[in-house]
């Protein structure tokens, strides 16, 4: 029998929330970090039990936390994440030069095959990864330095590394995804790196297929077809089947192409889910209608997902790393909101109801099949 | 000694309760008793200051004596009596709402 875990990451604190295979009944537990930002908390697929959180504050800076018997005890490990080099410079809101400083970690992502391995997304915008259980970070500057550094410039949320996908078939290769950069890749364990950002049309930069500048919000990947990639970008659903060589918009019927999630049914690659939002400025469902739109054709025909989730004056907005599938058959889905609600559904979709209502305001959400 | 009290999220993030004493060698300085403090709690560097320029995190001030000493050199004596332990040394989180 086969349990489910939740780690959810909020504005005052992280959560840990537990059920068993038919995930009917949850067990909240937490916070932990009380009054801290958590944005985000993951395990390794190596060793469950060991779990990683970026807990961060405007007040004390960044800490990082590390689990190694599945959340219950806690460990402050290294949070020393210092830039490589010469920082040089990127763009700031207003097109000015600005220098590069570290604010937090917004993403962390272990490594496939070793629970000691895991690789940290920061803003302003690197890459860092410590080999040794987070005690210490090195940053990965080929990234920073690929060449296109000083043209990048931060969204509304800051310039922020949030995406990392690591290819299971191929350990030279992985991607990321910078807001608002764009997405890059490298095919030699992150030594050097390329944007792959053709084919994206972006109309909030001087040139809208520019090579780098896109806001881009999230991307996805299913591991048993790592070559096509889906990305949430700040307008546009888009797809690539190349590896990120080339983007296409798959869009379609969707009420509208601004969101920040997107993610892969764990059993059909050409199964995703998005979470459609109201911008550029309100940030909201639209109609006041929450819903989570599937795709089962990678794409261009959507279908709304409204089944126990609220239908009318619902105004609450799904941060990018605020939804994840388990790996049960059938999906479950689970994401959370700015309004502390954390929904699921153990159908790939087709019902929902929420595990819990009233957390602080939901930053990530992540799932772990417990086997 | 040297008496400090840290912000609550810091007591937490370090597991003590109270005052922390420090065993500090003259001359005694912020930087000095900071050094010592995180030399003690480990997990603590990093958020009272940057751990590679040492600047002060812009949202936490020290208090001591009943004043403000946020904008005084590092590297300044601390007050007679926070040197002599009659008085702590407050660090504090600036009051910033949320």
């Amino acid at each position: 029998m086969s349990d489910v875990r939740l780690l959810v990451g909020t504005k005052k604190g992280a959560f840990v929330l537990t059920s068993d295979a038919k995930r009917e009944r949850w067990n909240v537990e937490g916070p932990h970090f009380g009054g801290w930002e958590i944005y985000h908390m993951k395990g390794s697929p190596v060793d469950p039990n060991r779990i990683y959180v970026s807990q961060t504050s405007s007040w004390f800076g960044q800490m990082i936390q590390r689990s190694s018997d599945g959340g219950k005890t806690w460990e402050a490990v290294g949070n020393k994440f210092e830039y490589d080099g010469a920082t040089g410079t990127h763009q700031w809101y207003d097109g000015t030069p600005h220098p590069w400083e570290f604010k937090r970690v917004w993403h962390l992502e272990p490594s496939l095959t070793d629970p000691d391995t895991i690789f940290a997304g920061v803003e302003d915008a690197a890459l860092f990864r410590s080999t040794d259980g987070a005690q210490s970070w090195q940053e990965m500057a080929g990234l920073r330095n690929q060449g296109t550094g000083s043209l990048w410039q931060p969204g509304a949320g800051g310039m922020c590394l949030h995406t990392i996908l690591l290819d299971p078939s191929n350990a030279q290769r992985m991607f990321v995804a910078i807001s608002a950069a764009g997405a890059f890749r490298s095919d030699d364990a992150g030594k050097t790196w390329q944007p792959i950002n053709r084919g994206l049309h972006s109309l909030y930069i001087p040139n809208p297929t520019a090579e780098v500048g896109h806001c881009v919000h999230r991307i996805a990947m299913h591991p048993a077809k790592p070559n096509v990639l889906y990305m949430q970008k700040h307008w546009d659903v888009m797809r690539s089947n190349d590896g990120g060589d080339s983007w296409h918009e798959v869009s379609g019927n969707l009420p509208t192409d601004f969101g920040f999630p997107i993610d892969v049914h764990a059993h059909d690659p050409e199964t995703i889910y998005v979470v459609p939002i109201k911008s550029d400025s309100e940030h909201y469902p639209p109609d006041g209608k929450l819903r989570v739109y599937r795709s089962k054709s990678g794409g261009n025909e959507w279908e709304a997902l409204t089944d126990g989730l609220p239908q009318s004056d619902c105004y609450v907005n799904v941060l990018r790393d605020a939804m994840c599938v388990d790996s049960l058959d059938p999906c479950g889905i689970y994401f959370g909101t700015s309004g502390g609600q954390v929904y699921g559904s153990a159908d790939s979709g087709d019902h929902w109801s929420a595990i819990v209502r009233d957390l602080p305001g939901v930053l990530s959400v992540e799932v772990q099949t417990l086997r | 000694m040297i008496r400090v009290v840290l912000p609550s999220h810091l007591r937490v993030l370090a597991g003590v309760s109270g005052e922390v004493l420090l065993d500090v060698k003259v001359p005694i300085t912020r930087s000095v008793v900071l050094d010592e403090l995180e030399a003690q709690y480990p997990m603590l560097r990093g958020t009272i200051r940057d751990q590679v320029t040492l600047q002060r995190r812009p949202r936490v001030r020290f208090f001591a004596c009943g004043l403000d000493i946020t904008h005084n050199s590092p590297d300044a004596h601390l007050p007679q009596a926070v040197e002599n332990g009659t008085e702590p040394l407050l660090i504090v989180g600036a009051i910033a709402g949320g």
